[in-house]
């Protein structure tokens, strides 16, 4: 990376290999997540972006035969060892995706529901957090007056930032988002991206995207991928102006495939 | 390097370069007219360059089209995006030669009442200068950031000439005031022609922006060249 200060890193990447049964999806991808940055990921479909950040909150466990390899070290503790316990790891990883995904219930419940699960909090201070991870989701003028609604009636984009809010509402250190913006029209995409760059200040966020210029409006740092390897990874600015490796000059000027 | 996957952009840019070097061409060939109706006092030469200047311009206003369309429609990202930046820059830096050359040749006009008396040194000076502008466009062409840099190297050359041209027409003039006449015309020719260098000297530096994406301009020398170097070790 060409900044001089050593950065603050939230997630160490060591020689990461993954595999589906016995397909080989990952290869030694080593890198660095910077704390409070945005880093974004990008690369054609099937190049593991995807693969690996959901290697962050281990939600490969689900399925069998799904296998990850190598370190991740969480604040120096490496997350891919069954010893750390998924729930916590998870609580302290927040993940959003392509589609919404609001819950089928109040717009309210949606954003109480993980903090009943984290604690026993009173109904007042339980109000406090779901107005407050309304207002960081910049969500709560928009709903202040429709808490009881059913949380699917809102809109593509403000369902998204309702699970914006609903994951930041339980205070994680990571929220990793894949392709968040997707399904949204303009206006709904630069609300995410205004709200992507208000939270980097408390989180430390890594997104999956294929636009790239998303990539370079949202990011400070970004990492191509290819056929599972990390081709390079840089500051934004430098991968967008003057990338070092062929390879991702021919995927961002559109010489692709 | 290989093609874009949309055929339109990719034509776009070669369509881009194309104008850029025939905008280049025109101006090359105006310098090298101007000097030509100034050493042979053909006003008649003279006139047409300063004629085809629009031409010049016309392309100029064409390219700053083409780039603007370029950067809103296609957001051009790191090669594509450095080499129309250049485009943008380089423009400038042609265009303002091709004025240049338009003065040499309104010169060259006001000098039939005053016939200029020495002109090797200045012939000598317009030579360096059109190959280095010849030079700055080739490497443009090829995308060639070593011939940039020896071309910023060879500035110094262009300045000396100057220099001594500066001086000789001083002597001239101090030991004959009827030359002081003509020692102005080929003082300010020569600026001129000093001044065309420079612009092949920009479009040089801009030239290495391109290839290398290194900004070398407000540089000194040495330290560019290390920086360029150093980049091409660094390539995988």
């Amino acid at each position: 990376m060409t900044n001089t200060n050593k950065p603050d890193v939230k997630i160490a990447v060591r020689n990461l290999n993954f595999f589906y049964d016995n397909k080989q999806a990952l290869f030694d991808n080593t890198l660095d997540i910077v704390a409070n940055k945005v880093t974004a990921f990008i690369g054609p479909s099937g190049c593991g972006k995807s693969t690996h950040i959901r290697c962050y909150n281990r939600m490969f466990s689900l399925y069998k035969g799904h296998r990850g390899e190598g370190e991740i070290l969480f604040d120096g503790e490496n997350i891919l060892d069954p010893k750390v316990p998924e729930l916590q790891l998870r609580h302290r990883v927040g993940m959003i995706f392509q589609k919404p995904t609001p819950f089928p219930m109040t717009v309210y419940d949606n954003i109480a529901y993980g903090l009943r699960l984290h604690g026993n909090y009173p109904q007042s201070e339980l109000d406090d957090r779901v107005e407050k991870a309304l207002r960081d989701g910049a969500l709560w003028n928009e709903v202040k007056d429709s808490l009881q609604k059913p949380g699917t009636a809102l809109s593509g984009g403000q369902q998204q930032r309702l699970c914006i809010a609903r994951a930041i509402a339980v205070q994680p250190e990571v929220i990793l988002m894949d392709e968040p913006c997707s399904a949204l029209d303009p206006i709904a995409t630069a609300k995410i991206e205004e709200l992507i760059d208000e939270l980097k200040k408390k989180f430390t966020i890594v997104i999956v995207t294929h636009s790239m210029q998303q990539a370079a409006r949202v990011s400070d740092y970004t990492a191509y991928f290819y056929l599972g390897k990390l081709i390079e990874y840089d500051d934004t600015q430098v991968i967008f102006t003057s990338p070092q490796n062929q390879k991702t000059e021919d995927y961002i000027t559109g010489r692709f495939g | 390097m290989s093609e874009h996957t949309i055929k339109r952009y990719e034509d776009e840019l070669n369509e881009l370069k194309e104008t850029v070097l025939s905008m280049g061409s025109l101006v090359e060939k105006a310098v090298r007219r101007s000097m030509k109706s100034l050493m042979e006092q053909d006003a008649k030469r003279a006139r047409k360059v300063i004629e085809r200047d629009r031409a010049i311009n016309s392309l100029e206003v064409q390219v700053d089209e083409m780039t603007r369309n370029l950067l809103a429609l296609r957001q051009p990202a790191a090669g594509d995006l450095r080499f129309i930046i250049t485009t943008i820059k380089i423009v400038t830096d042609l265009e303002r030669s091709g004025d240049l050359a338009e003065a040499i040749a309104e010169a060259m006009l006001q000098s039939e009442d005053h016939p200029l008396t020495h002109t090797d040194s200045l012939h000598n000076l317009a030579d360096k200068a059109i190959l280095q502008l010849q030079q700055a466009l080739d490497c443009f062409a090829r995308g060639d950031a070593e011939l940039a840099m020896s071309i910023i190297d060879s500035d110094k050359k262009i300045n000396t000439l100057f220099k001594s041209l500066q001086r000789e027409n001083l002597t001239y003039m101090m030991e004959d005031h009827r030359q002081i006449t003509s020692g102005l015309l080929a003082y300010s020719i020569g600026k001129n022609l000093e001044r065309i260098g420079d612009h092949a000297v920009n479009i040089a530096e801009m030239v290495v922006y391109m290839v290398r994406g290194q900004d070398v301009r407000h540089t000194n020398f040495k330290k560019a060249a290390a920086l360029v170097a150093e980049d091409e070790q660094a390539k995988p």
